[in-house]
């Protein structure tokens, strides 16, 4: 094993500083609301290290509040983290003959930014071997998920802080679509959300909250269909 | 509000370690277990589509009937639903959709409300 590139380490490190500017606040909400229904900090801790998904993280918080089955908040808060197994797919023919304990450690680290900001360098850097990869790969994730840990646990120990009467029940869902509207530039990305939105208030007599796996899955589909056409149409 | 799941510790823990090991699982299926075989395309097309599919329908029902309001549609948060949505697609910046997203529901609650 050569030795560890750390040049390349520090180049993750500085293309990784746009996205620290978003993880603190969302850190930060998160350790607030989580202690503002009920968990203490310690609980708050244990969520962001052992789950380390903040759309997951926040889906599962609003789930709790609706009083939903265990079950239900379980996949439902999972399903949001389904893209990570496509993020999986990609890295492996970079980061696949990894060792076992660098590829457990990188599927840990494995997040929307880590994918990213990987998957765009690996292809511009085809120079680049497998030291090169990983080093890049945890100077991006360093700052991110640092920052992530030590932003829950600011937010879910001065959160109380905060004055009361906030609309707080409101912040996830307004979050949530922050963070959701911006990937929808597609007509296909458009049709899915749509999809999602008008098939869970439709299907929201289910019972236990399933309807959103259901209109979830039909939103998918509605996605990829659309996409497929837009592109026979480009072709044809 | 106390929030039942929360307050026993049981079901808390087991929605961690729950959340958690699912999440991992899907980390590491391809990098850990599968290795350079792939999904079908048609599989890793609609994997790509999971914020889009998941994200809107969690917020739909709470920004239609919020519990905070007993259910009733709020005009304040539906309002800012739309701002927060419009913001974020026009800058495809997630925080200003937040800012934007926050100020008009504060705006908003403070002159219906």
């Amino acid at each position: 094993m050569s030795a560890f590139p750390r040049h390349i380490f520090r180049q993750g490190l500085m293309a990784s500083a746009p996205f620290t500017l978003m993880i603190v606040p969302f850190g930060a909400l998160f350790g607030v609301l989580a202690t503002a229904q009920g968990m203490t900090v310690t609980e708050a801790m244990a969520f962001s290290i052992v789950v380390i998904a903040g759309a997951s993280q926040f889906a599962a918080l609003q789930l709790m509040q609706e009083g939903a089955p265990i079950l239900i908040i379980i996949l439902t808060a999972t399903a949001v983290n389904l893209r990570m197994a496509m993020y999986s797919v990609a890295l492996t023919p970079h980061l696949g003959r990894a060792s076992l304990w660098q590829r457990i450690l990188v599927s840990y680290f494995l997040i929307d930014q880590s994918y990213v900001l990987g998957a765009a360098e690996f292809d511009r850097r085809p120079e680049w071997g497998l030291a090169e990869k990983l080093a890049f790969y945890f100077g991006v994730i360093t700052p991110i998920c640092g920052l992530w840990y030590l932003a829950t646990w600011v937010g879910a120990s001065f959160g109380r802080a905060l004055p009361a009467g906030w609309p707080l029940d409101f912040i996830v869902p307004v979050s949530f679509l922050a963070m959701v509207s911006p990937l929808l530039q597609t007509r296909a990305q458009r049709v899915a959300a749509a999809v999602s939105a008008g098939g869970t208030l439709l299907l929201w007599w289910m019972p236990y909250s399933s309807g959103l796996l259901v209109a979830a899955l039909a939103a998918m589909i509605a996605g990829a269909v659309v996409e497929t056409q837009e592109e026979r149409r480009h072709a044809g | 509000m106390p929030v039942e799941a929360i307050a026993d510790k049981g079901q808390l823990w087991t929605i961690i370690l729950g959340l958690g090991l699912g999440t991992y699982l899907l980390r590491f299926s391809f990098l850990g277990l599968i290795g350079n075989r792939s999904l079908p395309p048609v599989v890793l097309r609609m994997l790509r589509y999971t914020p889009m599919a998941v994200i809107p329908g969690l917020v739909a029902p709470a920004a239609v009937w919020p519990a905070a309001t007993g259910g009733e549609t709020d005009p304040a948060r539906l309002i800012a639903v739309v701002v927060t949505v419009l913001v974020g697609i026009r800058t495809r910046n997630t925080l200003w959709a937040m800012v934007a997203g926050a100020v008009t529901l504060g705006l908003g609650l403070w002159a219906l409300g």
